[in-house]
């Protein structure tokens, strides 16, 4: 008879050494896969910072409030004024967001109260492949489809603020759906209940008792869809025309911190590639302060 | 009745919403596939490149070079994300230092792929150039492992985290070490989910172009090395495009990543289900 | 006490005492657990029953926050010392859950499970083992067919003896469950009181329920927790038909609970 009891007869219930050292390597490794998160973070803000800092103190708040862009590889004969840049930035990301919210929104009420099950079954990994959808592929979508069309009902050249917020708000729209059906869902099932249980109709109930007790998820949602479309690169480098220029209308071109740097990175060297690590800084600070911002709204979620 | 009448508007607006999103999606790949598949064809697929300054010809080397970064990501950020998951979910209690790892995964996941480019370039193409080469497929696969790493660990932990506490319990008390439990009880549970995380971590190396920009170089020739410089399918539409407008190669190329893309769509979605119908014993 | 003195004492417990953070849940127990026999431990939810058990293979050390004093001793040491090989003794002294736990393996598989994490390799050894073990659960008849089919689509009853099974495979010398049957139905339940009745000859049993017919049946001892101390430990007929302790008396008569 197999038995694997007669191997420990005589072992003591003490732990013995050899255990411990493999078991406390293991959580070692563990441990070092988890903080690499961290070091990355680190790793990436050094490098940026290190490269773009001493230009961003060198330049001052010059760079941030004047108008003229006129890089060259040495600082005295450079003019270093990305205000038009960030202005493209906030602009492209404000109305991209001021689209796709509504849509983004409803489209979460929709999928986590209205759609019945099948049709749940298909939106659901729909908004997922929108999300997944390159976004070289959607600007070269907007270049091919928008842009033309923007042209010929409007004039001008199409590649225009316009067109930015077309393609930019499609990219956002999962973003937005994803967390704000999460957190519709999240409220506890009593809330819908209870206001049911006292007459009134769905819509009320949706309007009046659920928005309100997801908001703050919502918020966040919309926060994080601002964050992805100031991150944006490809596709606004493809769209927005790339004039460093503030527009004078939404037909106008335009360009953006992200699009700046993909442009100029192919060619630049030392002070203009230092300039476009501190434009990096820049956008990484709002960045950061959108992430802030995301978090402080997910945080005063009501605790259930 | 009344107040029901009053309601069909905002209904409609919501099923309106719905709808909206379905055919943005619709129209995106009808579009794309659409104008895409025609151009697809065994030359296409394994050809040579068009000479410099002709459209047409194969994306064969743009294929193979996005293999390329895209496995040299995952092979770095799939240890450590999945490891990294179970250390969160298996080793640490709530703690501030769990806290601090999930933010940091949060704000990785957060940075636009640009700036992880400007950093990858420093880091990698620049600095590391002795062991990079540096343009190249290893400069643009590390950076790219940047960009997966919160993708999948976030997921990892996610599935990690519904696997029963019960089953980890059975499996200490019959006498398992930690590490036995988390490889033969916790892991095979949870494979489903991790897999899906990978996936996605896929999809997003497969799709990314600004940070390939930045670090892989652009070469249009196969890559002999991992050392070598090299063009990415989603590099390619963009140069493809500013550089000869050629539409051709360009929604050619666009048709074969969105078919990938679907195709990883439709498999984490298949991956879940199964993997909830497997926790329920169906 | 006279019980702890009668016959040889498997688990000696002396002065324990655990606390959840701030909470009290165990105050200075003491009892001795004897060898071969099924103990009992009744008393309302929240007692503490559970958690004394758990103590017993250290599953308390997964709770956040835990502190205990005192003594367990078990094979001449005590299993508190943090010297302990924790994965050792959860081999000896074995737990059923309240919920049944299967992996979500196929039968065979979780019965094997702990053979070959233990080292058993050998296709033929195992299946002699998870034979045996299927057997000695009672479960052998109904899933021999079946072996390769998932755990989860046995029946609750079945998944419990499964849980059994893959326990005695790894040969343990006590069992604890923890209110083994209550999530289950009274054909299934009466199935493992059987089986805990059939057990009992070659292990040492600790059975933690708030059912005191089920202690009544399948007992030799019981001893009654009440709000984190051991109220009264006695055989089992002698608690129920003769408590000492006032509060033992108003719970068997069923004046709360």
């Amino acid at each position: 008879m197999i038995s694997i009891k007669p191997n420990r007869a005589g072992r003591s219930l003490r732990r013995s050494a050899t255990q411990d050292i493999k078991g406390r390597t293991i959580e070692l490794l563990l441990l070092l896969c988890g903080i690499s998160s961290v070091c990355a973070i680190f790793l990436i803000i050094i490098f940026i910072f290190a490269e773009g800092l001493p230009f961003l103190i060198q330049a001052g708040p010059n760079f941030l409030i004047s108008s003229v862009w006129q890089p060259t590889d040495n600082f005295a004969d450079g003019l270093w004024g990305i205000f038009p840049i960030i202005i493209g930035s906030l602009l492209v990301t404000v109305g991209a967001v001021a689209i796709g919210t509504p849509l983004g929104v409803a489209c979460a009420i929709f999928l986590a109260e209205i759609a019945p099950a099948p049709v749940r079954r298909i939106l659901v990994p729909s908004v997922n492949a929108l999300a997944g959808v390159p976004s070289v592929v959607y600007g070269f979508f907007g270049l091919l489809v928008v842009v033309p069309w923007i042209r010929g009902q409007f004039g001008g050249f199409g590649t225009s603020v316009l067109a930015s917020w077309l393609i930019l708000f499609i990219m956002i729209l999962p973003t937005i759906i994803s967390i704000s059906t999460d957190s519709i869902r999240a409220v506890p099932k009593e809330f819908k209940e209870g206001s049911l249980a006292i007459g009134a109709t769905h819509w009320q109930t949706i309007r009046s008792v659920l928005v309100p007790a997801a908001s703050s998820g919502i918020i966040a949602s919309v926060i994080l869809g601002m964050g992805r479309a100031i991150g944006e690169t490809m596709a606004v480098l493809m769209v927005a025309g790339n004039s460093i220029t503030i527009p004078n209308s939404i037909f106008a071109p335009t360009s953006t911190l992200t699009a700046q740097i993909a442009l100029e990175m192919g060619y630049a060297t030392g002070a203009h590639r230092e300039a476009l690590f501190a434009m990096g800084i820049v956008l990484f600070a709002f960045i950061m302060i959108l992430t802030g911002l995301a978090n402080l709204a997910s945080r005063r979620r009501i605790a259930y | 009745m009344e107040a029901k009448r009053r309601e069909l508007v905002p209904l409609a607006l919501l099923w309106g919403a719905g709808i909206a999103t379905l055919v943005i999606l619709i129209v995106i790949l009808a579009y794309i596939l659409a104008n895409g598949l025609p151009v697809i064809s065994w030359h296409f697929l394994t050809g040579e490149p068009a000479l410099w300054g002709q459209t047409g010809g194969g994306i064969y080397s743009t294929i193979v070079a996005t293999l390329a970064v895209t496995s040299i990501s995952l092979l770095v950020a799939a240890p450590l994300s999945v490891g990294g998951a179970i250390y969160l979910n298996e080793y640490t209690k709530e703690t501030s230092l769990r806290m601090v790892i999930r933010q940091a995964a949060e704000i990785l996941a957060g940075i636009p792929s640009i700036i992880v480019g400007l950093f990858g370039f420093l880091f990698f193409v620049i600095y590391l150039a002795p062991f990079t080469g540096g343009w190249s497929m290893i400069s643009g696969g590390l950076t790219l492992a940047f960009m997966v790493l919160p993708i999948s660990l976030r997921t990892s932990e996610e599935a990690l985290k519904t696997v029963p506490a019960e089953l980890r319990e059975g499996s200490l008390g019959l006498g398992a070490t930690k590490w036995q439990s988390i490889t033969t009880v916790v892991l095979p549970t949870a494979l489903p989910g991790i897999i899906t995380g990978l996936i996605l971590g896929v999809g997003r190396a497969v799709g990314e172009t600004a940070a390939i920009l930045l670090t892989a170089g652009g070469s249009l020739n196969l890559i002999q090395s991992l050392r070598d410089p090299g063009r990415p399918m989603t590099l390619n539409i963009y140069n493809v495009l500013t550089e000869y407008r050629d539409t051709t190669t360009a929604y050619g190329t666009a048709a074969v990543l969105v078919i990938a893309i679907l195709a990883i769509t439709l498999i984490t979605d298949l991956l879940m289900n199964s993997y909830t119908k497997k926790l329920k014993g169906l | 006490m006279d019980i702890a003195t009668k016959t040889s004492v498997e688990i000696s417990v002396k002065s324990l005492n655990l606390w959840f953070g701030k909470f009290q849940a165990l105050k200075n127990i003491n009892i001795g657990i004897q060898k071969n026999q099924v103990t009992a431990l009744i008393g309302p939810s929240g007692c503490g029953k559970s958690t004394f058990i758990k103590t017993l293979d250290r599953m308390n050390d997964l709770v956040d926050n835990v502190k205990i004093t005192g003594e367990v001793v078990y094979q001449g040491r005590n299993i508190l010392d943090s010297d302990t090989d924790v994965v050792e003794l959860r081999k000896q002294i074995g737990m059923v859950f309240q919920k049944p736990n299967p992996f979500p393996k196929s039968i065979f598989d979780n019965v094997a499970y702990g053979p070959r994490v233990h080292g058993v390799r050998k296709k033929q050894n195992l299946n002699e083992v998870v034979e045996r073990s299927l057997k000695a659960a009672a479960l052998w008849e109904e899933v021999k067919d079946r072996l390769n089919e998932s755990a989860l689509r046995l029946s609750g009853g079945q998944q419990q003896r499964l849980c059994i099974a893959r326990l005695l495979a790894v040969e343990p010398d006590v069992l604890l469950m923890d209110e083994p049957a209550s999530a289950l139905d009274p054909i299934a339940t009466s199935k493992i009181e059987d089986l805990i009745y059939e057990l009992k000859n070659d292990y040492t049993i600790i059975i933690v329920t708030h059912n005191m017919q089920q202690a009544g049946r399948v007992a030799t001892n019981t001893a009654f927790f009440y709000l984190g101390e051991l109220v009264e430990y006695a055989p089992t007929i002698d608690l129920f038909e003769r408590p000492q302790d006032k509060r033992t008396e108003d719970y068997v008569t069923g004046k709360f609970g």
